[in-house]
């Protein structure tokens, strides 16, 4: 995870997550889709058979789909084999590197049972991000999808993501007139009659420094 | 995608000493059907050692592609899958058996090992029969590194594999032509018209390839590369304001116009010309036929160059705007 020429001209940098915002319709009914990338762990991961060294692998046990880093000799194949751009080359380690799910946190006795999930899942400010296993049809995440209609990125290709997307919500505001202005404004009553005229001679008006 | 040099100087060298050595293994063969005279001095071993030669300018090409070329034995593990693995093994097991010819034709070793029929087969052209097939299995593995990756749709095609093996073809019958005129051995006549046959051929299957392509679009779109099925969206931002690796590797910074003429000259220079120039050669015409192997070689590298600019990733659509 480095960045090259970080305050040069240039900067350039590796992400395991980037979060992209996109505007969707015309204006003015535009509404703002922000929407975080990173590896989405297929469960046909196409840069998996590429890798000539077998240094990417998804793992059996759980699916999370990794690199081996002593293993991978940079090539940058499976960069070509990803359609979503996922897999990064380390500018200084000259290996592929790419979101691991946070497998270390994952499997971490010594972390409270509640921690041991991806920091971006509990880093999240409003919770947007779950975490779960998705061939568990009671698992948070699987109900989260199954209850919303979640969906997989480019599904023409048949990779398959394990990472779905839920769609968005459509929130009604209904706004009434009194939620804008109170009728009890306390406010309002100071101003009958009460505020000091704006034109009389102000301490400021009065004093010379 | 961004042009990897390295690769395209491996893939253009190990094209030629293939197609080199095709060439003069199949003149052998003809000779000994009786279909072509036999040639004054054995310039086979020449061809080999050129051969060889121009696979392990290829072979030192591939390593400045790696990021941990010490690591490269690693890559002959997964040849059940990878066609990237079975290049690794093809490449090195292609140099051993044109190394073993030219070492049996060098040091005159070389002993009648069989008859087929009337014909005796000595044992360098045995070998020989292996590295034929070695070349052939190399070319397959070669082209399909990028004819299996079905998300770039520019090279998912059999047009790729074809490409490879005559453009290879192709430069290496010219290389053997060019040979046959400076050494005055070699059957010139029948390296010459081979060399044209299959530039033409090349140019005829590339000019397919282009022609796919250029109609060719992704089923990838915006809409399904996030989600939304709106027929108007923008982006407003890509995750970071300078560039990084998504941006690098798989855009390049070429304008339309040199991509134009970049085709136009690879068109011209790397098939049409050499083949006018060699239908009107001889076999003295040392420095006509060096001119169009120059120019074939220098269109044929821009031809790679082309084969990288023209695949589009998929993973561009979402790097469309920084901000």
């Amino acid at each position: 995870m480095v960045d090259r020429n970080p305050y040069g001209a240039d900067p350039t940098g590796t992400f395991f997550n980037r979060v992209q915002t996109f505007e969707v319709g015309e204006f003015p009914n535009t509404q703002t889709v922000h929407f975080p990338k990173s590896c989405l762990h297929c469960e046909d991961p196409p840069c998996v058979p590429v890798c000539p060294t077998g240094a990417s692998y998804k793992r059996p046990e759980d699916g999370i789909v990794l690199v081996d880093y002593d293993k991978c000799i940079g090539c940058e194949y499976c960069s070509w084999a990803c359609p979503y751009g996922a897999r990064e080359i380390d500018e200084q380690q000259k290996v592929m590197k790419k979101c691991t799910l946070c497998v270390d946190r994952l499997y971490d006795e010594s972390l409270p049972q509640a921690e041991r999930k991806p920091v971006c899942v509990l880093s999240c400010p409003t919770s947007a991000r779950i975490y779960g296993d998705i061939h568990d049809p009671e698992s948070e995440a699987s109900r989260a999808i199954n209850a919303a209609g979640g969906y997989q990125l480019m599904p023409e290709w048949g990779t398959e993501p394990a990472n779905h997307y839920l769609p968005r919500r459509k929130v009604n505001i209904a706004v009434h007139e009194e939620d804008l202005q109170r009728v009890d404004n306390p406010l309002r009553k100071e101003d009958r009659g009460q505020r000091a005229p704006t034109t009389r001679t102000t301490l400021d008006d009065s004093t010379s420094w | 995608m961004k042009p990897a040099f390295s690769v395209i100087f491996l893939t253009t060298f190990i094209g030629a000493g293939q197609g080199l050595f095709l060439a003069y293994y199949s003149a052998e063969w003809l000779v000994m059907l009786e279909l072509l005279q036999p040639a004054s001095g054995d310039y086979s071993v020449l061809a080999a050692g050129i051969s060889f030669l121009l696979m392990v300018a290829g072979l030192v090409a591939s390593f400045f592609h790696l990021g941990h070329p010490e690591r490269a034995w690693r890559a002959a593990a997964m040849w059940r899958t990878s066609w990237l693995s079975r290049e690794v093994i093809a490449l090195p097991a292609t140099m051993a058996t044109v190394l073993a010819y030219f070492v049996l034709r060098y040091s005159a070793i070389d002993f009648q090992i069989l008859t087929l029929g009337r014909i005796p087969v000595s044992l360098s052209t045995l070998v020989g029969f292996v590295a034929l097939i070695a070349i052939l299995v190399l070319f397959v593995c070669t082209a399909m590194i990028y004819a299996s990756l079905k998300f770039l749709r520019q090279w998912h095609s059999p047009l790729t594999v074809l490409n490879f093996f005559l453009m290879g073809t192709a430069s290496g019958f010219t290389l053997a032509t060019v040979l046959a005129v400076a050494t005055a051995a070699g059957p010139f006549g029948y390296f010459s018209a081979m060399a044209i046959f299959l530039t033409l051929a090349a140019l005829v299957s590339r000019w397919s390839s282009l022609s796919r392509n250029r109609n060719l679009r992704s089923p990838s779109t915006l809409q399904s590369a996030i989600g939304v099925h709106h027929p108007t969206i923008r982006q407003m931002a890509q995750g970071a304001m300078g560039g990084s690796f998504n941006t690098r590797a798989f855009m390049h910074s070429y304008g339309p116009g040199v991509v134009r003429l970049a085709r136009r000259f690879f068109l011209i220079g790397g098939f049409v010309l050499p083949v006018l120039l060699l239908f009107f050669s001889n076999a003295d015409s040392l420095l006509i036929c060096t001119v169009a192997l120059l120019l074939q070689f220098l269109g044929l590298l821009t031809e790679r160059w082309y084969f990288f600019i023209e695949a589009e990733h998929p993973q561009n659509v979402y790097y469309q705007m920084i901000s």
